[in-house]
């Protein structure tokens, strides 16, 4: 549709593309677009007879008109797109810029006006502070421990929807009901779960005589606790996007390998994994994406605290940042950090393209 | 297929594209409109009748008690609107952003006492000075009026309740552990800190089972922290919170109650404290203010009605209690000011007390006999209203810092809970608790 206005560009001489607008033209030769440049000449020729200061008079209105239309197919576009650009300017890139500013000054969240140059120290002090660091940790710890059994759980359970299933809808939808739950909602439903002397968890192990166990207290426990949150919540999503792809993958394929005497799993390993991958890439960039900025979950399990309980265990950087920035009252430090997690996650997306870079050759070279 | 869409679209006429001009134009005005202003009210209100908003967060109580609609009786050409969040913390982001911007804010803004400081010191310009209207301030407990005054002298704020502190304990429990159940000699037992904690000792060894003398090292160290003059700031607002005194001994008792296993080791104010509350997991609160006694008997619930008293302290202190202020941004200074005095007056604060248990600020409320003559049902019908009025006035006058809080809890919530918690070497949990402080509160 869009390729059809082109089309009705305007002609090379002037005074034509107005079809419809000159009165005069009757209603018979009102032709469609693509004979505008047709109609134009013709009703040129029928008007020579008239006096030269009308038409002189007429054929600057058609000039003007002509440009009209030419302005309107050339930048009419531009309003069309525009809303997403201005709020994308609005409520995207002008916080982007504004907090990298800030991130140079010494700016309390009290006189959030008062800003005093601090050229780079609120980036170069991230490199000795010890709680930063900390906090990277954990999210890297967290965000592996969620990611990689997220995304085999999903691909897994893709393949298991993939076959002829009874109630497949319903599976499908299920999938997705977790992803439709609010965070807080998961949150504070797992901080529930993994109570120490009442959460169910501890209840459940009680009868394989595991003792109660502190969840929020240990190091590793917490984080396992946040990670479940985000599995609990984000499987089913990427569930449904293998799914989607998977059922792209052509069928022959897997008849030409059953053919060959592939088994289930060979037919998995070797047709379904390598067509996958772009879309595993989409998703592992995703995720990562999720895990650096992962904030509700441990602020929610913590019930609002964003400390990340007694020794920091479970503060993600997002944490740390709210933290410097609410808590502490120090917006300059909180923007830095908030902008070297920006940073972060442009180098690792910059992995990500070339490692997508190197497995779509790599697809090429197998495929040829 | 193409084709058909292509004829049976029409060019559009002039005036359908007029009317499409007209109609985006319209949208986006409207966008715009409600981006730009919805605080063009302000003085709002029907004919002669003028609105003053006041913004609260919690259940604040003047609402409640009927406060709006008796003063509105009284002036009826007043009206009174207010706006409440739920949360403070919620709240007071919201009032520093309004507030550095001078837009947003409503005619009177209550303050808590946590962030009073803030506002004496980092932003004292932004409120209206009592000092210059004729307000009566002698009936307030002095302390209540130097936490809300400037280093220039400036009155930012009116006080409305304060939290005057006692011990809670369950009297089931220390009866089924041999000790007193009766307040007087339960006071007696606590005596002083020390013999707090030998009190403790001697509960655990009858202790009813899964019962902890005391809910968390955190509630120990505030109870302590509170009970001194100079505890995180001292009067010329320098930081002191590495040598102080309060901070030192608080400490001590506080790793003495966590290492000697007197504490249930849960942060307080999270949902495991509740829950460990609503269970009946601990005996006793160190630091149990006014407003803690409802705390107690909207978590505890009616199972542990009249199992709950209270008993004096060694040391009484104040934990909590609010302010209301006037904004500078105000359209109608003299109002919302007449508005705040009259909501803080002794007569309010005394009917504050009865209807929704904020014990007054004001020394004068304090003595009314419905005050004064108050008791609490769920307590043991426990004469709440002499207890604290006795509380009340040992209560020391502390300078704060702004910085009071986050030391705090650093203290408590990091420091001491890592302790309980992860069996943290006392010592490593204050160089951590220092390193983290020094952290937080650099420039």
């Amino acid at each position: 549709m869009t390729t059809d206005r082109t089309k009705a560009a305007p002609p090379a001489d002037a005074g034509g593309a107005a079809p419809r607008l000159t009165k005069e033209t009757p209603p018979g030769e009102a032709a469609p677009d693509d004979s505008a440049a047709k109609t134009a000449g013709g009703t040129t020729k029928k008007h020579a007879a008239q006096d030269p200061a009308s038409r002189a008079k007429r054929e600057r209105r058609m000039r003007w008109r002509s440009r009209r239309y030419r302005w309107d197919i050339k930048y009419s576009p531009y309003a069309f797109i525009s809303p997403f650009f201005l709020f994308f300017a609005a409520f995207g890139l002008f916080p982007l810029l504004y907090t990298g500013w800030a991130s140079l000054h010494s700016v309390s969240f009290v006189h959030p006006n008062d800003m005093e140059w601090n050229g780079i120290e609120n980036f170069t002090r991230l490199w000795d502070d010890e709680f930063f660091w900390r906090a990277l940790r954990n999210t890297f710890f967290i965000g592996v421990i969620s990611t990689v059994p997220q995304l085999a759980m999903a691909l897994g359970l893709a393949h298991l929807l993939n076959y002829r299933l009874r109630g497949s809808m319903f599976w499908r939808v299920a999938m997705l009901t977790p992803y439709a739950t609010s965070i807080a909602a998961a949150s504070m439903v797992f901080a529930m779960l993994f109570g120490r002397d009442y959460g169910a968890i501890n209840w459940g192990l009680g009868f394989l005589g595991i003792d109660n166990i502190d969840w929020r207290a240990g190091d590793w426990t917490s984080k396992i606790a946040v990670s479940s949150i985000v599995i609990w919540r984000w499987t089913g999503y990427n569930t449904l996007i293998y799914l989607a792809s998977m059922q792209a993958i052509p069928n022959d394929l897997y008849e030409s390998a059953a053919l060959d005497g592939a088994s289930r799993w060979q037919q998995f390993r070797n047709v379904t994994l390598p067509m996958l991958r772009p879309t595993l890439l989409f998703t592992i960039v995703v995720s990562t994406i999720g895990a650096t900025q992962l904030f509700g979950e441990p602020m929610l399990f913590n019930d609002g605290d964003p400390g990340g309980g007694s020794q920091g265990q479970f503060q993600t950087l997002g944490l740390y940042m709210y933290d410097m920035g609410w808590t502490n009252r120090n917006l300059g430090r909180s923007a830095a950090i908030a902008w070297t997690m920006f940073l972060i996650l442009i180098f690792i997306g910059l992995i990500y393209w070339a490692l997508s870079r190197w497995v779509s050759s790599n697809t090429l070279e197998e495929s040829s | 297929m193409r084709n058909t869409v292509r004829t049976t679209r029409r060019p559009l006429s002039r005036t359908s594209r007029a009317f499409a001009l007209g109609l985006s134009a319209t949208l986006a005005a409207g966008l715009l409109a409600a981006c730009s202003s919805d605080d063009d009210d302000g003085s709002g209100g029907d004919g002669d009748q003028l609105t003053l908003r006041v913004g609260v967060f919690g259940q604040f109580g003047f609402q409640e008690a009927g406060l709006y609609d008796e003063y509105m009786e009284l002036h009826p050409e007043i009206k009174i609107e207010q706006d409440s969040t739920t949360e403070n913390g919620d709240y007071i982001t919201a009032l520093r952003t309004h507030l550095s911007q001078n837009a947003g804010l409503d005619d009177i803004q209550a303050i808590e006492i946590g962030n009073i400081a803030e506002m004496t010191h980092d932003l004292p310009d932004a409120w209206v000075d009592f000092n210059e209207y004729d307000v009566d301030t002698s009936h307030f407990m002095p302390f209540k009026v130097d936490q809300a005054t400037d280093a220039d002298g400036r009155l930012i704020a009116l006080g409305t309740d304060i939290g005057p502190t006692g011990i809670c304990y369950r009297t089931d429990y220390f009866e089924q552990a041999g000790l007193p159940t009766d307040p007087e000699a339960v006071g007696e037992l606590f005596s002083s800190w020390d013999s707090y904690l030998a009190a403790g000792e001697e509960f655990k060894e009858n202790a009813p089972d899964g019962v902890t003398w005391m809910d968390a090292a955190g509630g120990m160290f505030n109870a302590v922290v509170s009970g001194y003059e100079e505890r995180y700031t001292n009067a010329a607002g320098e930081e002191v919170y590495e040598n102080s005194e309060a901070v030192q001994t608080a400490w001590d008792y506080a790793v003495q109650a966590a290492q000697g296993d007197l504490t249930d080791d849960v942060q307080q104010f999270t949902d495991p404290w509740n829950a460990a509350m609503t269970n009946g997991a601990f005996a006793t609160l160190a630091a149990c203010p006014a407003w803690m006694l409802g705390y107690i008997a909207s978590t505890a619930g009616e199972d542990q009605q009249g199992l709950w008293n209270i008993a004096a302290s060694p040391a009484p202190s104040n934990w909590g209690g609010s302010f209301i202020g006037v904004p500078e941004a105000s359209d109608h200074h003299d109002e919302a000011v007449a508005l705040a005095q009259w909501l803080t007056a002794p007569e309010q604060q005394a009917k504050l007390f009865t209807e929704r248990g904020s014990y007054p600020s004001s020394a004068e409320a304090q003595q009314a006999p419905e005050v004064l003559n108050a008791t609490n049902p769920y307590f043991g019908d426990a004469p709440i209203g002499q207890f604290f009025s006795e509380a009340a006035a040992q209560i020391p006058s502390s300078p704060i810092g702004p910085n009071d809080q986050i030391i705090q809890e650093t203290f408590t919530n990091q420091a001491l809970l890592s302790i309980e918690q992860n069996g943290t070497d006392p010592d490593d949990a204050w160089d951590d608790a220092l390193s983290s402080l020094e952290n937080a509160l650099a420039e």
